[in-house]
């Protein structure tokens, strides 16, 4: 526990080193800002809630999560840091948690900063911030899984560029899994439950689901077990690693 | 226990490549083990398995009674391991770097930066403390290493290169540290520095191909060497054939090498059967004033020859 808040701080401080926190912040509200003024008509809807704001999410997710992510262990095996990391007194699991958790916190303040169009939905009408509320907890849990995908991803390679792709393709796959450019592929020839396992997984689904207000068991479990997946596979290539 | 490390039938294959093959032995307290050997031949693999960053494929690695298969935490928190290269997070300073590594080692508060300060002193890091690694020149990156490696004052020092990239002055003053530490450690280091093994070195071991050709102390490996007891005859050069064909008639004399030199003078080397003490019989020939010599010598040996002949056409 101990040395998990020693990983966990060192990484968290590793962003505002350098320019990568900043411009990350920068660009996501940028984006989140414009997503919802123009595409999702926040003004001209006349409604005061933020699901013109949510909806955009899983997009940007898409784009900017797996950015994050890449350099979580292809950095550290591409500089040889990770040689260092690893011979630390440390376990494979808090190497694995106290790095995805420092991003996830990462994502967590950036979702955070957001909080001026809150404040904006606020002063133009009386929405119902417990929706507003499960909207941002849906959106935090949402980020999780895209990162543990990208950490996983991040850790079979030392090239950045191969973890950004490979992670972006896999989140993409998440997260249209629901939509018919994922089903067709599987309705032509597989039977209607493996269809609707499939469909079962998207991203987008879950996360409206959760931003309609209600928050489901099912889709803090479904959440919650992708990370835990993927962060179980995450340290499976790391332990590989040291084998091959 | 004086037995601090005990690397057992320790192997690593990469696919066809068989980088360490069945490499056994041990390290006391007190020993400074030098791993030499051509680039390739497997050292900082077999350190690597040591310091658990590698799984063997076969073989294990005792360090303080915690085999490292089993137990790689208690072999780790035992070890102080500078990898290859120096590694370091650029973008944190020393103090940051080394305030993280303190905190992982179990340090806190004052005790912490008292351990940092003890550390930074030892490398003379002082004035560089809050500049980013990545700014530092190559010699402090790899001091920064070093300071790293025994911040906790570890039981087991494994140091891989410690003086590539510093400059003659730092070299000496890393070789003095290491000696210095090593009186209740047991320290590893890996080095193509040949000199660096008479300078710290109690103990050699020439690696190559993965397998340990020779394991002995560094007076002990210069004695495999052709020149090991020669004698060596500086004197004027138009006298070299003369005492040539004198030294070349002792019976105890296996051969001879001219080599020219500057100013009139040639050195003469006398190589003995097998290591033995020659200098008797040739300081009577030298001692003859018709001969003109100007100096003996008598070789330890020369790592680099012992180096070449053991390593050679292996890898």
């Amino acid at each position: 526990m101990r040395n998990l808040c020693h990983i966990f701080s060192r990484e968290l401080g590793g962003y505002f080193a350098t320019p990568v926190a900043y411009v990350f912040l920068v660009i996501f509200l940028g984006m989140a800002g414009a997503f919802t003024f123009y595409l999702g008509n926040f003004f001209d809807r006349g409604q005061a809630d933020l699901s013109s704001f949510f909806v955009f999410h899983p997009w940007l997710y898409l784009i900017l999560i797996p950015a994050l992510s890449m350099r979580l262990w292809a950095e550290e095996r591409k500089s040889g840091t990770i040689e260092l990391f690893l011979t630390l007194p440390i376990s494979i699991a808090e190497a694995v948690l106290g790095k995805f958790l420092a991003a996830w916190a990462f994502t967590g303040i950036a979702l955070a900063l957001t909080f001026p169009i809150w404040i904006t939905v606020n002063l133009l009408g009386s929405p119902d911030n417990g929706v507003i509320l499960a909207g941002y907890i849906g959106s935090l849990l949402m980020a999780g899984g895209y990162l543990a995908i990208g950490a996983a991803v991040s850790a079979a390679t030392k090239n950045q560029v191969i973890a950004f792709v490979v992670a972006a393709a896999l989140c993409f796959i998440f997260t249209v899994s629901g939509s018919p450019i994922v089903l067709n592929f599987f309705s032509g020839w597989a039977p209607q439950a493996i269809v609707e396992v499939v469909a079962s997984f998207s991203f987008v689904a879950h996360f409206n689901a959760i931003t309609r207000g209600v928050i489901d068991g099912r889709d803090i479990v479904y959440f919650g077990t992708l990370i835990a997946v993927f962060l179980f596979a995450n340290a499976a290539i790391v332990d590989l690693k040291k084998s091959s | 226990m004086s037995e601090m490390l005990s690397v057992r039938n320790l192997s690593k294959r990469f696919g066809a490549i068989q980088a360490v093959d069945n490499v056994s032995f041990t390290v006391k307290r007190g020993e400074v083990l030098g791993f030499l050997g051509p680039n390739g031949a497997g050292k900082s693999t077999t350190m690597k398995m040591i310091t658990g960053f590698l799984a063997p494929t076969a073989g294990t690695a005792i360090v303080c009674d915690h085999d490292v298969t089993r137990d790689p935490v208690a072999v780790k928190s035992k070890i102080g391991y500078l990898p290859e290269g120096a590694p370091a997070y650029p973008d944190m300073t020393p103090q940051a770097f080394l305030s993280f590594v303190g905190g992982i080692r179990g340090y806190s508060g004052a005790k912490k930066q008292a351990r940092i300060e003890r550390a930074a002193h030892l490398l003379h890091l002082e004035g560089v403390m809050q500049r980013p690694i990545d700014t530092l020149s190559k010699g402090f990156k790899r001091r920064v290493g070093l300071a790293q490696a025994i911040l906790h004052d570890p039981e087991v020092l494994i140091l891989d290169e410690p003086t590539d990239g510093l400059d003659p002055n730092q070299k000496h003053e890393v070789r003095t540290l290491i000696s210095n530490l090593a009186k209740d450690k047991a320290v590893i280091i890996s080095t193509h520095i040949l000199e660096e093994v008479d300078a710290v070195c109690t103990r050699a071991m020439i690696i190559s191909q993965g397998r340990v050709v020779v394991d002995g102390t560094p007076d002990e490996l210069a004695a495999r060497s052709r020149y090991h007891n020669a004698v060596s005859i500086v004197l004027k050069a138009q006298v070299m054939h003369k005492v040539d064909e004198q030294v070349r008639k002792l019976p105890i004399v296996a051969g001879t090498e001219q080599i020219q030199g500057e100013d009139g003078l040639a050195c003469l080397v006398a190589f003995a059967h097998g290591g033995q003490p020659i200098i008797a019989e040739i300081s009577q020939i030298a001692r003859d004033p018709a001969n003109q010599v100007e100096e003996v010598r008598v070789e330890r040996g020369r790592l680099d020859e012992v180096f070449r002949t053991v390593t050679e056409g292996r890898s």
